[in-house]
């Protein structure tokens, strides 16, 4: 080490580097002082002084006409301050809200309810208990309608009506609308070239592939306490808010309440996974509560109303068609989804996107051409589809491609390894224009794929399914070996403004710094953390940036008033957008702060050269000052006509959206007699681009494969045909537990974004994204050398033993 | 998920209880471990009006080997069936099957009286002391009587329990010295109800079956007890032709609901899969 690379005081560059806990530092979590302790603040935990509190009543059928609504007796009991109802709610045009997707969704039903449990009126208490008993008093009197929840069924001629409120509307928010239970219809790529392309294929593969329909449930069910101060006129809600500035100026909209009137604030968020992005009729309910009695109402959902009520995930109806020559190569690809939105379409996507991202659907593969047409539709069931811990309908298209890819193998007899590798984008082909119309930022699929490969021993597990299927033949084991291939790529980090917004606002994101006195620093950004760890990422950012430690440095999300405007946490953009606005606000800083040396030190800037934590004068190491010198200089020595103070803002709109991309490998073992299925290994080889963390980005690799586990393996919300929602609590609705989550081997490739300022491309959704596909075609590979094409999730016992029995393999 | 409005009453007395379940009448409930109950009650498919908790009853605790019988207190956990060195040592399998239930946060309060009492055939208990042979003793103001576990089971959450009466202790005869035992549960999950699960007890001697007993759980409204399953295993060396009918019998008993555990069809076939696996494990166990 040269002497230059020496602090003045002894103390080497490593230590001051370790020091630090910049970038690539495996920092412990900040915030999990406060959480490992109990000492977290959630919305539950929000008490205000004579606060009321709110319960719902719901229906109990999933469609039917409301007759009559008599609240008299519910009103009566003692503690009881209001029951509203969709006539209170009509004066206000409050009786609807809009929803993200361009439709609008009932806050309390008016005429008819439309899916079961949905909201019908708001009963508001002294405590909870008087108002759950006085909930069960109001007395709605239905007339049951018939019951649509087969989306296969929603446009037949003459299927039941459920949107009385916009028949007669021909045009909704996305187009024309063929039926009055159709949403909307997208349409991207090239179709009469697909369709040429099919035509003088050689080899053609078409499967339905459903992907059920599941719901994030997050720890922390939704809920929300607001307080209008009718003195001021201002309104404060604390709430379980992705998005709390989006909510901010949604409910100043909605109420009429200017913006800078309205205080919005997220406090510790308990898991979102999406299912907070989307504003709910709690959330409106206890607002107009609050306006119309002058106090603070809170509401707080129950499990059962989370899994039943707020925002579903998933249910799409992807039939996915490749064509292919005969040795392997994909020449295009042709899919049809039938989406089934529930009552309302309430999907939290970018506005324009009403099938997300879901044109991300050729995947990791270059396939010339290609077409796909979603059709969204109305049914008997709660509203949502929400992002569960992935980018906007991403699992979706992931999942779909990557069971098309194991099928397209079977039929051509190739391995699934073979011809990913044979169709892989290049590394050379990057940035890469797919045929669906995104620009891929940057990757390297094939070392991926081949370090997955070796790293698993790939070419031996194969050869052990072989003798395990014989050994099966032979009668000496009951056990199906199936080993499942994903490779997947994401699109996250929405997005430029040019093509992304919520409601028109550009989906920017933000980030604030200060830098006191002493050299600590309070930042503040747009996003809001649910367990992803902001609080000690962001830090690390900004410690490398400006070189200060990331101990130094609070980060503060989640309270509209002190927080920059920004669009919140969900598609992984935390890191690809407010991860981008942090560096950049930090090199605003050192831009200054290099000013200040240069003044400080009698030197040229250009004389000056950035190490660690301080300035040096270039061949004059005994002369730098440190940030911390710099800091307290620009509170009192500052060069001539430069304002005091060290604090910047960057709003980052970023050029493009991100595409991390994964490997994974999952084995598994099939009881043939029960069904059981034992993840005997699963490998999860992640590049997300530069690594911020890498304890945190283990973390949340282990927590996405095993919200992917249970989604692939057993959960399902499901409606029976009398329109009843099974499953919405977690006796039946498949959360695993420590005992039955598999072991986790993970790993990663580093490939840069070129875009991004720190070359960082977001990871928590990563594991959702691939790990379904992995888990599904293990179990769809145990049978490959069987009479089988395509297994339904989710994969749970009796499901699986179903296909032994049709095969005829159990005992 | 929050209950209707409830008086509570602590007795210290099994006299004090039944006299106010006596005095109480429909409206009140015996409290004992409550993991079924007040999941009930929240979800207020269960209203009363008044809740007995048998807990500080001290008498409906402890458990006593009295000379062939188990004698096991209604207010017994879970938690300290799987701690007795009485039941290790003389009968295994209600720790085998104990351990199954639930999670350890739930076996340190669920109690064996409640879990057998309540009459749900999901519990696992009920099928346990049907292949044990158990009684329970069925206290009420006019005093006790005895019932055998494979009598008390009228239907889903229907049982031989009269209104007053509490269930203050579980008799279990002690299987024979060399038994051989196995509880064998399917389940989707820790803290599940069994998908099906068979309780095997047997004996040997000179290498064939001398006696068994084989009760089912959670396939039918109540815990099934496979009287013809267990004969046509004694006698026979439990070779393939003993074991296939006795499952093809205690298959036909069954009548397991359609629910997110699986089709019908499917939970007689698991019943069939775990009297299979629990036979051989027993035999496996069993001496001589």
């Amino acid at each position: 080490m040269s002497d230059a690379a020496q602090k003045t005081d002894g103390e080497k560059i490593e230590d001051r580097e370790a020091n630090l806990k910049g970038i690539g530092c495996s920092r412990k979590r900040t915030e999990d002082a406060r959480f490992i302790q109990g000492k977290g603040n959630y919305v539950d935990d929000v008490k205000l002084p004579g606060m009321l509190f709110g319960d719902f009543v719901r229906s109990p059928y999933g469609h039917a006409r409301i007759k009559s609504i008599d609240t008299s007796k519910a009103l009566a009991v003692p503690g009881v301050k209001a029951v509203l109802t969709a006539a209170d709610l009509k004066p206000l045009s409050l009786h609807y809200m809009p929803t993200l997707a361009g439709d609008v969704q009932a806050v309390l039903a008016e005429e008819k309810v439309l899916f079961q449990n949905q909201e019908v009126a708001f009963v508001v208490a002294e405590d909870r208990y008087i108002a759950a008993d006085a909930a069960e008093l109001v007395e709605v009197d239905y007339e049951e309608l018939p019951v649509l929840v087969d989306p296969f069924k929603s446009m037949e001629p003459d299927a039941p009506l459920l949107r009385e409120d916009i028949k007669d509307k021909t045009e909704g928010a996305h187009g024309a609308r063929k039926h009055y239970n159709h949403i909307f219809t997208w349409e991207v790529g090239e179709k009469e070239e697909t369709d040429a392309a099919f035509d003088k294929a050689e080899v053609t593969i078409k499967e339905l592939i459903s992907y059920q329909r599941v719901h994030p449930s997050p720890m922390e069910t939704c809920a929300s306490v607001a307080s209008m101060d009718k003195i001021k006129g201002e309104l404060t809600v604390y709430g379980t808010f992705q998005a709390p500035h989006v909510v901010r100026t949604v409910t100043s909209l909605l109420s009429g309440i200017p913006e800078h009137k309205i205080h919005v604030i997220a406090p510790d968020i308990g898991g979102g996974f999406g299912n907070k992005v989307g504003v709910y009729p709690g959330y409106v309910c206890s607002i107009v509560a609050s306006i119309v009695l002058g106090v603070p109402v809170k509401w707080v959902e129950d499990r059962m109303e989370n899994l039943s009520a707020t925002a579903f995930a998933r249910d799409y109806h992807m039939t996915a068609e490749l064509a292919a020559t005969k040795d392997g190569k994909i020449t295009g690809l042709r899919a049809h989804v039938l989406a089934d939105h529930g009552a309302f379409d309430a999907c939290a996507d970018p506005t324009k996107w009403p099938a997300g991202f879901f044109n991300i659907c050729t995947g990791s593969y270059d396939i010339p051409t290609a077409h796909v047409a979603v059709d969204g539709v109305y049914t008997n069931k709660a509203p949502g589809g929400v992002a569960y811990r992935c980018s906007f309908r991403v699992t979706e298209a992931s999942y779909m491609i990557e069971r098309a890819m194991d099928i397209l193998a079977k039929k051509l007899g190739m391995d699934p390894v073979e011809l990913r590798l044979k169709n892989f984008i290049q590394p050379q082909q990057f940035p890469y224009q797919s045929a669906l119309g995104w620009e891929y930022d940057s990757g390297d699929y094939p070392t991926a794929m081949k370090k997955a490969m070796e790293k698993t021993h790939y070419d031996a597990l194969r050869a052990e399914q072989k003798e395990k299927r014989e050994a099966f033949a032979r009668g000496e084991t009951r056990e199906l070996m199936g080993i499942g291939v994903a490779f997947f790529t994401e699109i996250v980090g929405a997005g430029p403004t040019r093509n992304c917004d919520i409601l028109g606002v550009g989906m920017f994101d933000s980030c604030e710094i200060r830098i006191h006195p002493t050299g600590a620093a309070i930042a503040r950004l747009g996003t809001k953390s649910q367990g992803q760890g902001h609080e000690t990422t962001y830090a690390q950012i900004l410690a490398t940036e400006i070189g200060i430690s990331a101990d130094d440095i609070m980060i503060e999300e989640g309270d509209t008033d002190t927080a920059p405007y920004g669009l919140g946490t969900y598609g992984s953009r935390s890191t690809p957008v407010a991860g981008a606005a942090a560096a950049r606000v930090g090199r605003k800083i050192r831009d200054k702060a290099k000013k200040i040396a240069a003044h400080l030190l009698e030197v040229g800037e250009d004389d000056l050269e950035f190490e660690v934590d301080r300035f040096k004068v270039k061949g004059l190491p005994e002369k730098q000052k440190t940030m911390k010198e710099v800091a307290w200089a620009a509170y009192n020595n500052l060069p001539e006509g430069m304002e005091p103070g060290l604090e910047a803002v960057d709003y980052y709109d970023p050029p493009n959206m991100t595409y991390p991309f994964g490997a994974y490998i999952c084995v598994i073992d099939i009881d043939a007699d029960t069904g059981v299925s034992m993840i005997r290994k699963f490998y999860a080889l992640d590049d997300c681009g530069t690594r911020i963390n890498p304890m945190i980005i283990e973390g949340q690799v282990h927590g996405g494969l095993t919200e992917a586990f249970g989604i692939a393996m057993g959960q399902e919300i499901y409606y029976d045909e009398g329109g009843n929602v099974m499953g919405a609590s977690l006796m039946d609705y498949f959360v695993p537990t420590a005992v039955e989550t598999p072991e986790w081997e993970t790993d990663f490739t580093v490939t840069p974004s070129p875009h991004h300022p720190i070359g960082a491309k977001g990871v928590g959704e990563s594991p959702n994204v691939g790990g379904v596909s992995a888990f599904s075609n293990a179990v769809n590979d145990a049978f490959a050398h069987l009479d089988v094409t395509h297994i339904q999730m989710p994969h749970d016992h009796w499901r699986t033993w179903k296909v032994c029995e049709k095969l005829g393999l159990t005992g | 998920m929050i209950p209707g409005s409830f008086s509570y009453h602590s007795p210290a007395t099994v006299e004090e209880a039944v006299g106010l379940l006596a005095e109480l009448g429909d409206d009140a409930r015996p409290l004992a471990g409550g993991h079924s109950l007040l999941p009930m009650m929240k979800l207020r498919l269960a209203p009363l009006e008044h809740l007995v908790d048998l807990r500080k009853i001290d008498a409906l605790k402890g458990i006593k080997d009295e000379g062939g019988t188990l004698v096991i207190g209604a207010m017994t956990t879970q938690a300290e069936l799987l701690a007795s060195d009485v039941i290790a040592g003389q009968c295994p399998i209600i720790q085998e099957t104990a351990a199954l239930i639930a999670d350890p946060q739930v076996r340190y309060v669920g109690t064996l009286g409640g879990n057998v009492a309540n009459g749900d055939p999901a519990n696992d208990m009920p099928g346990l002391m049907q292949c044990l042979d158990a009684s329970y003793q069925l206290t009420g103001k006019g005093g006790s009587r005895e019932v055998k576990a494979r009598d008390f089971y009228e239907g889903a959450f229907f049982t031989a329990l009269q209104e007053g009466e509490i269930l203050t202790a579980v008799k279990v005869p002690v299987p024979p010295a060399g038994h051989g035992y196995a509880y064998e549960k399917l389940k989707r999950k820790i803290g599940d109800y069994a998908t099906a699960a068979a309780a095997v007890v047997l004996t040997l001697a000179g290498g064939s079956c001398k006696s068994a007993s084989i009760a089912l759980t959670n396939v039918g409204e109540t815990p099934l007890y496979a009287a013809e399953a267990s004969a046509a295993l004694v006698g026979s060396s439990l070779d393939k032709a003993a074991v296939d009918q006795a499952v093809s019998l205690a298959g036909a008993i069954t009548a397991p609901a359609s629910a997110g555990r699986g089709p019908t069809h499917y939970r007689t076939k698991m019943a069939g899969v775990m009297l299979r696996r629990a036979i051989q494990r027993a035999h496996e166990r069993a001496a001589g």
